[in-house]
């Protein structure tokens, strides 16, 4: 009994632990998320943004997730009950677990496989099934057209993101998360990449249908898109989903172009500053470009979203794949293994 | 113990799944369960050490196929009353097509005979994953020693493609199309005529 405990009773309380460790920072993070998306729009429209609850409004995420927690969930009785509540679960397990593989700081990760990026991009991909169900099972007509704009959305910038990520992955000859970071040691990606870091943050933005490609969910055409028929703590697993996915798209980004855990420089008053705060710092630097482009674009009409996507985007990545093996090979900068 | 166990709550809902998928009486359901089967299947995989394999599996089938599958099951109006009619008229010749299938699955498998020298090389461990990884090794196989084989193949996939699209695209009469770079090029000299009207007149 002793034995059992000691080989798989005790890693799994560590593990637990490990994620609860993980899984509570980002449930914060999401909560303070949405109080500073409409603090910086708030300034950006020169409107003071919320500020009556708590201290400077400090305390309004946690008075919105009470009021949802408090409200009836309402099932509509066309609804097909089962997917309809499957829905918004998926999209929120989806959006947590794939934080399991992302380094916050050397050696400082959840789980270090081997194939780490191709998980993160097999999660991110699996998104739009939350989308689906829900805009299915609602059985009505603007979640459903909301639901086929978004699968088809999401669709045709996971291409361009795959072949973007297929870029990085040349320049480091590895799929380990950890292993992309450190290979930025002597420069950051954005730069010897530069146009396809900027090609990737606006593919997640489409992948996160977010402004201004938020069509899904364009409120003066479709109310609000997939989940108009949700409501309460149904409601509240989309919204958490989503802002979720959005910190993950940010920590995605800094993995692959702003060196993750590495500070600017390698000198002295930088390295002070421990990993995960250089991290934190990227990942929030991108969640307020985020925000930024929500502020500052008008939506894109869907015609052209497509024409983005498919005629520019996919072109360019699909020639800088071309491009970047051409120049590693010619210069004989290719990373070698056994 | 925990791999065992794994693989066995992975294997029974792969097959119970499965199952689910024809049973369904819904087909957006049966796609559900598709997936259920295909995360079950990348989780096997797992175990066997073939991580990369799980990965892509995940990518290309669930993120990819299903959704399509799943896209195309969702747009279609199916009336399942009338798909069921006649059911009990073909029953038997079904049937008789499955049993034929059957008797050829077993003759094959039961005549068929491993080379010694793959059977011995089934024993042999697999590479630590210290020494190379799963995806070193695909590529290696795949881009150098079977290269002119994956190239066919990819020109295979090529033409499949480029037929589909031959065969399925039309020219269409009077659809009003939109040309970005003419749309750009229009100037207020070629695209607006000012004329004096006169009263009382019109054009």
């Amino acid at each position: 009994m002793v034995e059992i405990w000691d080989n798989y009773g005790l890693p799994m309380v560590w593990m637990i632990l490990k994620i609860i460790a993980i899984v509570f920072p980002i449930m914060l993070s999401v909560a303070y998320l949405t109080l500073a998306e409409r603090k910086v729009i708030g300034a950006m429209h020169l409107r003071k943004g919320p500020n009556v609850v708590g201290p400077f409004g400090l305390f309004q995420p946690l008075a919105d997730g009470l009021k949802l927690f408090l409200k009836e969930t309402i099932i509509p009785s066309g609804a097909n009950r089962g997917v309809f509540i499957l829905a918004p679960c998926v999209t929120f397990v989806l959006a947590l677990i794939a934080w399991a593989v992302i380094p916050f700081d050397k050696g400082m990760v959840l789980s270090n496989i081997n194939v780490g990026i191709l998980y993160l991009f097999a999660i991110s991909s699996l998104g739009v099934y939350g989308i689906l169900m829900a805009g299915w099972a609602s059985n009505s007509r603007y979640a459903f057209l909301g639901a086929m704009r978004s699968a088809a959305q999401m669709i045709s910038y996971e291409v361009s993101m795959g072949l973007i990520i297929i870029t990085v992955l040349l320049c480091v000859g590895s799929l380990n998360l950890s292993d992309i970071v450190m290979a930025q040691r002597e420069m950051w990606f954005i730069v010897p990449l530069f146009p396809m870091g900027v090609i990737f943050f606006v593919s997640t933005l489409a992948e996160t249908n977010r402004h201004p490609f938020d069509l899904p969910e364009a409120e003066a055409e479709l109310v609000a898109g997939y989940n108009v028929e949700y409501s309460a703590m149904t409601f509240a697993l989309f919204f958490l989903g989503e802002y979720a996915n959005m910190i993950l798209m940010s920590a995605m980004t800094s993995v692959l172009f702003l060196g993750g855990w590495l500070p600017p420089f390698n000198a002295i008053p930088f390295t002070w500053i421990p990993g995960p705060v250089w991290f934190a710092l990227k990942i929030a630097f991108c969640l307020f470009i985020f925000i930024w482009v929500r502020a500052t674009f008008p939506r894109y009409r869907y015609d052209q979203l497509m024409r983005l996507g498919w005629k520019i985007f996919l072109p360019l990545s699909l020639a800088a794949v071309a491009i970047v093996s051409g120049i590693l090979v010619a210069f004989n900068l290719t990373p070698n293994h056994g | 113990m925990i791999e065992a166990l794994a693989f066995y709550i992975f294997s029974s809902i792969a097959v119970a799944a499965a199952f689910m998928v024809i049973s369904a009486r819904n087909p957006v359901h049966s796609v559900l369960f598709l997936i259920l089967t295909f995360f079950n299947v990348a989780g096997m995989f797992v175990i066997l050490g073939a991580e990369f394999l799980a990965m892509i599996l995940v990518v290309v089938y669930v993120g990819a196929v299903a959704v399509l599958f799943m896209f195309v099951v969702m747009m279609l109006d199916i009336n399942f009353v009338e798909l069921r009619q006649g059911f009990l008229n073909y029953l038997p010749i079904g049937s008789l097509i499955g049993l034929v299938m059957l008797i050829e699955l077993a003759t094959l498998f039961g005549s068929w005979v491993v080379t010694p020298v793959i059977a011995n090389r089934g024993l042999m461990p697999t590479p630590s994953p210290d020494i190379t990884t799963n995806t070193h090794a695909l590529g290696n196989i795949v881009y150098t020693h079977y290269v002119y084989l994956f190239q066919a193949a990819g020109m295979i996939l090529l033409v499949a493609m480029i037929g589909a699209i031959v065969l399925t695209h039309r020219n269409r009469p009077g659809v009003k199309k939109q040309d970005i770079g003419r749309q750009l090029n229009r100037n207020p000299a070629n695209s607006v005529e000012i004329r004096k009207v006169e009263i009382g007149k019109g054009i």
